[in-house]
């Protein structure tokens, strides 16, 4: 009965070894390796070069990201990383597997979540239903199980059920877990897409603009938040942000992207100092910047 | 349900709900049982197409509620369900009757099984149908689904027009043993009614309500979409071929053109006007337009109010239901229920608070009234 661990534990642990219990992602890394490697990727959409020559190395187990200016190409690194884009020219590697031609579900069974721009949650469903949905990647049930009743689907249905309760409790929205997904106020939705993308049990979480639309109290929590869940369920957190506050104050290494090529990459001291990027964001030539000879 | 719930996950009652329900599924019998005494032929054959109904409303809010896809297939699959059980309960002694101008395919001479197989085989053929259809064309999304369903249709009508060894060709198939009786017929929507809960109560019915909301967003969820429209079309199928196949007893004789469009623009009619993606919606919508389709048959014959002669216009009830659908998504798009489902705990809920606040529910009462009243007024074009 290992699956209602999880229930009697929601108040306490919810660790990375019982989300990645038998038939979770398994990903074998090599130890000291990264945990997802782009070499070389260039991502065309016929005449505009969204990325170009991109190459990074995301660590394990870190929360870093990636920045740059409107239409600089990031939301395209997130779509050719969960496989919704195919590059036409490099590689990408996951815990060491190479991640071409796979299609989003695929990928979504290797580790890797994540949430979008534009919150894309399932409007029909309540809350609870959407963190359900979740669950599904891992679940072991067939759907004909269903009319029969097999006992392994009913004992399925109600650890999902749990698991995704348990979840909700993790992220606040335990209450609400009855309401419609899009009867929320906004932050609540961007948690609630959080906790959705968690369900699959990632080892690697994308998030797009967690903070877009939020008050500076919000954005506080919301960092408190990232480094919370990045911690407790022991995964690597890759964010597009335009909020520098958070980016600064969450991310232990920022990628800076302009015009979809790489301008400037390192921790928050040296982003926030490289003159290349202040050039990017500001339009204009710093002092020794990359324009001012 | 906010505060008072202590357990979230479970729901409250239920043991009270599942004898509720079987209680109910026992009056229901007790009904059939009542009304096989009592009824005469006519109010018989009208609450046996009732069930058929709610069976082919059911099997098309699956696919086009539940699952978002948009499919004008129905009558093709009534067809295959129709053919294939009644081929398995005719006797060689009347197949050799039928099959006048064309011998039949050896095979299918001495083939014969039992009803409850016959009914189940025409459903499985049917879904198989859908699969061999589902698999080039999900691929290519939503849109093209009707389309090529539409055409499906035809296609099935064609052919069994002229594969005569198999269909008996034009003239079809004539003297089907009527097994279908109320028993039959109710039992089937019961099976129905049970294997498509408890997929859209199980996380599966989420899965492809998601689909239906979201694409991209499930298949990030690492839910493989083109999968699970192709079960949720098949799933379809399966209930469309076992409505086909109960229709086909029902009516005791089948032929090709009797499956053309107008059989899925009722079954639709009933979907919409009963509620995309409601259970109950589809149930309450069959027996409602099942019996107005019926009563609406007198306005198509000749009327005389002694000042007025009015000639018989055929084809008029559906003039007029073409127009209430026209209606119903101008001013009611989400249909009598929407997506709301009926439920115990609602329904106990609504006696318990009936005792103590009469008042209240007078006021329903009213506003249900005026709703009516209105929808009577929208009614007359
Ligand atoms: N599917 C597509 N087809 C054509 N062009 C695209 C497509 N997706 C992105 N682009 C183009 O690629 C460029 C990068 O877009 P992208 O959405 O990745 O930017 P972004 O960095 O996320 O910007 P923002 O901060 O505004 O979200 C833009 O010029 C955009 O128009
Ligand atoms: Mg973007």
């Amino acid at each position: 009965m290992s699956e209602c661990t999880l229930a009697e534990d929601n108040a306490g642990r919810f660790t990375a070894k019982t989300l990645h219990g038998p038939g979770g992602s398994g990903g074998v890394a090599p130890p000291g390796g990264p945990l997802l490697e782009l070499s070389g990727v260039t991502m065309r959409f016929g005449g505009v070069t969204a990325i170009d020559d991109l190459s990074l190395k995301i660590p394990p187990q870190k929360v870093v990201g990636l920045i740059g200016p409107n239409g600089a190409g990031k939301t395209t690194v997130f779509n050719v990383v969960t496989g919704f884009y195919q590059p036409q020219e490099g590689r990408l590697e996951f815990e060491g597997q190479p991640l071409a031609g796979l299609p989003p579900q695929k990928i979504c069974a290797l580790g890797i979540a994540r949430t979008f721009q534009n919150i894309r949650l399932f409007a029909g469903g309540t809350v609870l239903d959407n963190v359900m949905v979740g669950c599904h990647v891992r679940r072991k049930a067939r759907w004909w199980m269903a009319p029969l009743c097999l006992p392994v689907f009913l004992r399925e249905e109600k650890s999902i059920k749990e698991k995704s309760y348990a979840l909700l409790e993790r992220v606040g929205l335990a209450r609400a877990a009855r309401e419609k997904a899009n009867s929320l106020p906004y932050g609540a939705q961007r948690r609630l897409e959080i906790a959705r993308a968690l369900a699959t049990e990632p080892s690697f979480l994308l998030l797009d603009e967690p903070a877009a639309g939020m008050n500076p109290q919000e954005s506080e929590d919301l960092m408190h938040f990232i480094a919370k869940i990045r911690e407790e369920f022991n995964l690597s957190i890759l964010m597009i942000e335009h909020d520098m506050k958070v980016v600064m104050g969450v991310c232990s290494h920022i990628w800076v992207l302009d015009y979809g090529r790489l301008i400037a990459e390192g921790g928050p001291e040296e982003i926030r100092n490289n003159p290349w990027v202040i050039t990017a964001y500001l339009g204009r030539p710093a002092e020794g910047g990359p324009h001012s000879a | 349900m906010k505060a008072a719930n202590p357990s979230p996950i479970s729901e409250p009652h239920a043991l009270r709900n599942r004898l509720s329900t079987l209680g109910s599924a026992a009056l229901l019998f007790l009904g059939i049982w009542w009304a096989g005494h009592n009824l005469d032929g006519y109010q018989t054959r009208l609450l046996n197409l009732v069930a058929v109904n709610a069976i082919l409303a059911l099997s098309l809010n699956f696919i086009y509620g539940f699952s978002g896809m948009f499919s004008l297939g129905h009558a093709g699959f009534m067809a295959i369900g129709a053919y294939v059980s009644a081929l398995c309960i005719l006797t060689p002694a009347q197949k050799e009757m039928i099959w006048l101008l064309e011998p039949i395919y050896e095979p299918l001479a001495e083939f014969m099984t039992p009803f409850v197989v016959s009914v189940f085989l025409g459903g499985l053929a049917a879904a198989l149908t859908s699969l061999v259809i589902a698999l080039p064309v999900m691929r290519l999304g939503g849109d093209y689904l009707g389309i090529a369903t539409l055409g499906f249709a035809e296609i099935i009508r064609v052919l069994f027009t002229n594969l005569a060894p198999i269909t008996n060709g034009a003239i079809g198939l004539r003297g089907i043993p009527p097994y279908a009786d109320a028993w039959w017929n109710y039992a089937w929507l019961l099976a129905t009614l049970f294997v498509i809960l408890s997929l859209l109560k199980s996380n599966f019915g989420n899965v492809l309500k998601s689909i239906r909301d979201d694409e991209i967003a499930a298949r990030t969820m690492g839910i493989d979409t083109t999968a699970y429209r192709t079960m949720a079309f098949c799933v379809g199928g399966f209930f469309a071929g076992v409505g086909g196949a109960l229709m086909g007893s029902l009516v005791t004789t089948i032929e090709p053109k009797m499956f053309n469009f107008q059989y899925t623009f009722n079954i639709l009619l009933i979907v919409v006007a009963g509620g995309l993606g409601s259970v109950t919606g589809s149930v309450v919508g069959a027996a409602v337009i099942t019996i107005l389709l019926e009563w609406l048959r007198i306005i198509e014959y000749p009327m005389d109010f002694g000042f007025i002669r009015i000639p018989g216009i055929p084809g008029m009830r559906m003039v007029i239901f073409s127009v209430v659908l026209m209606l119903i998504i101008i001013f009611r798009r989400e249909g009598l229920l929407g997506n709301r489902e009926f439920s115990w705990n609602a329904f106990y809920d609504f006696f318990g608070s009936l005792k103590k606040r009469p008042d209240v529910h007078l006021g329903h009462l009213l506003r249900f009234l005026r709703l009516v009243k209105k929808l009577l007024a929208g009614g007359q074009p």
